[in-house]
């Protein structure tokens, strides 16, 4: 079967900045892929030209064996597209605005209201899907708009940042939707700054950075190229830190990094557990006071970092999603 | 896929159906905004009771016609002007809230945004001028034209107020933002305000008389106060009803040919 989506070269510039840079990308059909990496990278972009929002300068894409230049038409037949934006209409219902995209859709109206009707039961909003969309909270605009992007039932299905800005339980909740409903065969094409959400949902992860493609893989094969995880150390005297990095330095398998500010030394590690308890056995024999000590994923600064040997200068590793 | 039953679309939705899901759902955004629609009427009686309580008595209306029949067909039909600035703000909206982008990403005709809005947008300004006509009765304004002329009148103004929504729709989409779209749209206050609705083009200095009594408001406004007001308005005016309702038919027109294929670019390249 032909790739889903396939890009040669792909260049779109704004002005000065090159959004994309020759992006080459491949995503077989089949698979959930994730498009990761930080802000200005060139995710938003990408996914706007698959939904033929946008054209490439140059290059060619094609979207489910069509030309999304020339054959927009049909390429929107056969795409779901969500948003960073929830571009859904506040007043009205849930009900009404999926029976509004799938009348758009080109639906009659008894299958418009019928697959409103399962589409709501599939996101769990079928208590509120008479209440105007201005009372949702932000996790159900969001689910809403998934769910407008499926009600088309689409080959391909673009989601754009779909968790940007939610609270960690709406994430998951959004996480098992994503899940549910393409279970059963649709291609999704994500874009994420989250690490663990690309984890979590894709089962092939490209990573960009300035409008290329850095790496590509499973998962699991990326995170071997990072190399597993990381024991972070907060210690309660800045004093401490040299030490530290000493004894992290001898049980870990990479570089040390010292955080002067937040007094912390982390080192990436192999094996996870058993790192973890040498390492705790060194720093305890090294009689250092610790705040907090704690094994967790990559950040995606380090994933950059191990990547590309270079710090990601965007700085957009998000806060608060490592420590789970 | 398990919860569909649908296939994936195996053509372009038809404009007909797509423009009827875009002007439902337009208007559903007026109508739910109780906001817009108090502070609209709150606002629009405001500005009438201080024209004809406040100012009306300072200007005087020559062939003794009182001022309350000279000023509400002014107000009314200027009225499209003001309601018409949601259709620009609603437009920008559209266009920051991500609706424009998911209305692109859909197979539907790329037109259909345009035709929902701009038919959407008619029927509040519509409802707009039954609002302030039903106010302009109740401060003492009176109809001495004929009742199929006067209705002819009413039928204008839903005419100017399509033909001037292509203008606002356009400034809403070159604009972004909503804020941005609101100050653009306050740039047609010089056409409101100098031209025949208010006071009559008689008083001002010459030089802006030229532009007044050229500019298509004043043929609008005075093709509307001749047909509500009959045989005293045509003394008043100086012209003939003919001259004056072709007149402001053919502003409108050119209004609509100009500016609706300039908003469709506008759209397309947006």
């Amino acid at each position: 079967m032909a790739p889903i989506i396939e890009a040669r070269g792909l260049v779109k510039r704004f002005g000065k900045t090159r959004a994309l840079d020759s992006l080459d990308l491949t995503a077989e059909s089949g698979q959930v892929v994730a498009l990761l990496g930080p802000n200005g990278a060139g995710k938003t972009t990408f996914i706007r030209m698959v939904a033929t929002l946008l054209q490439p300068d140059r290059g060619v894409l094609r979207v489910g064996g069509y030309d999304a230049g020339r054959q927009a038409a049909e390429v929107r037949r056969i795409i779901g597209l969500a948003g960073q934006f929830a571009a859904i209409e506040p007043a009205m219902t849930g009900r009404e605005n999926l029976r509004m995209v799938a009348r758009l859709f080109g639906q009659s109206r008894k299958s418009a209201k019928a697959n409103a009707a399962s589409v709501l039961a599939a996101l769990g909003l079928t208590e509120a899907a008479d209440r105007l969309v201005r009372t949702y909270s932000g996790g159900m605009r969001r689910k809403l708009d998934l769910g407008a992007s499926l009600v088309g039932a689409p080959r391909l299905l673009l989601l754009d940042e779909p968790t940007t800005g939610l609270d960690p339980r709406s994430r998951i909740e959004l996480w098992d939707a994503i899940r549910t409903l393409v279970g059963q065969g649709t291609d999704v094409l994500l874009t994420t700054q989250y690490l663990d959400e690309a984890d979590n949902l894709a089962s092939h992860v490209v990573i960009i950075d300035h409008g290329r493609v850095v790496a590509d893989g499973t998962p699991s094969a990326l995170k071997q190229r990072v190399g597993g995880k990381v024991i972070e150390v907060h210690v309660r005297n800045a004093d401490d830190m040299p030490q530290v990095a000493r004894v992290l330095g001898r049980s870990g398998d990479g570089e040390v990094r010292i955080d002067q500010g937040t007094r912390q030394v982390g080192v990436t590690v192999e094996g996870g557990g058993q790192a973890l308890m040498e390492a705790l056995r060194a720093v305890e024999e090294a009689g250092v006071e610790v705040e907090d000590i704690a094994l967790r994923q990559p950040r995606l600064d380090e994933v950059f970092l191990a990547l590309t040997g270079q710090p990601d200068d965007t700085a957009a590793a998000p806060a608060g999603t490592s420590h789970r | 896929m398990a919860v569909i039953a649908a296939a994936p679309a195996t053509r372009t939705t038809r404009l007909g159906t797509s423009t009827l899901q875009i002007t439902h759902r337009s208007l559903l955004r007026y109508l739910r905004t109780p906001q817009l629609i108090v502070l609209g009427t709150i606002q629009g009686a405001m500005f009438l009771l201080i024209f004809r309580y406040v100012f009306g008595g300072a200007i005087p209306i020559k062939g003794g016609i009182p001022y309350v029949d000279f000023l509400v067909p002014g107000f009314i039909t200027t009225g499209v002007l003001f309601t018409g600035m949601n259709a620009a703000t609603g437009a920008a909206e559209d266009l920051q809230q991500g609706f424009v982008d998911r209305l692109r990403s859909l197979p539907v005709p790329r037109l259909c945004f345009l035709t929902g809005r701009a038919i959407a947008d008619t029927a509040w300004n519509t409802w707009g001028l039954i609002v302030t006509a039903a106010i302009g009765f109740a401060v003492g304004f009176r109809i001495h034209g004929s009742v199929p002329d006067s209705l002819a009148a009413f039928g204008l103004c839903v005419v100017f107020g399509f033909a001037f929504e292509w203008l606002f729709i356009l400034l809403g989409l070159m604009a972004g933002t909503p804020q941005a779209a609101q100050g653009m749209a306050l740039l047609v206050f010089p056409f409101t305000f100098v031209s025949s609705a208010y006071i009559p083009v008689s008083s001002m200095p010459g030089w802006l008389q030229a532009f007044a009594s050229h500019q298509p408001v004043t043929y609008m406004v005075d093709a509307v106060r001749l047909l509500s007001q009959g045989h005293a308005a045509e003394v008043l005016i100086g012209h003939s009803t003919g001259y004056l309702v072709s007149g402001a038919l053919l502003w409108a027109l050119g209004f609509v040919v100009v500016f609706a294929p300039l908003a469709a670019l506008k759209y397309n390249h947006s």
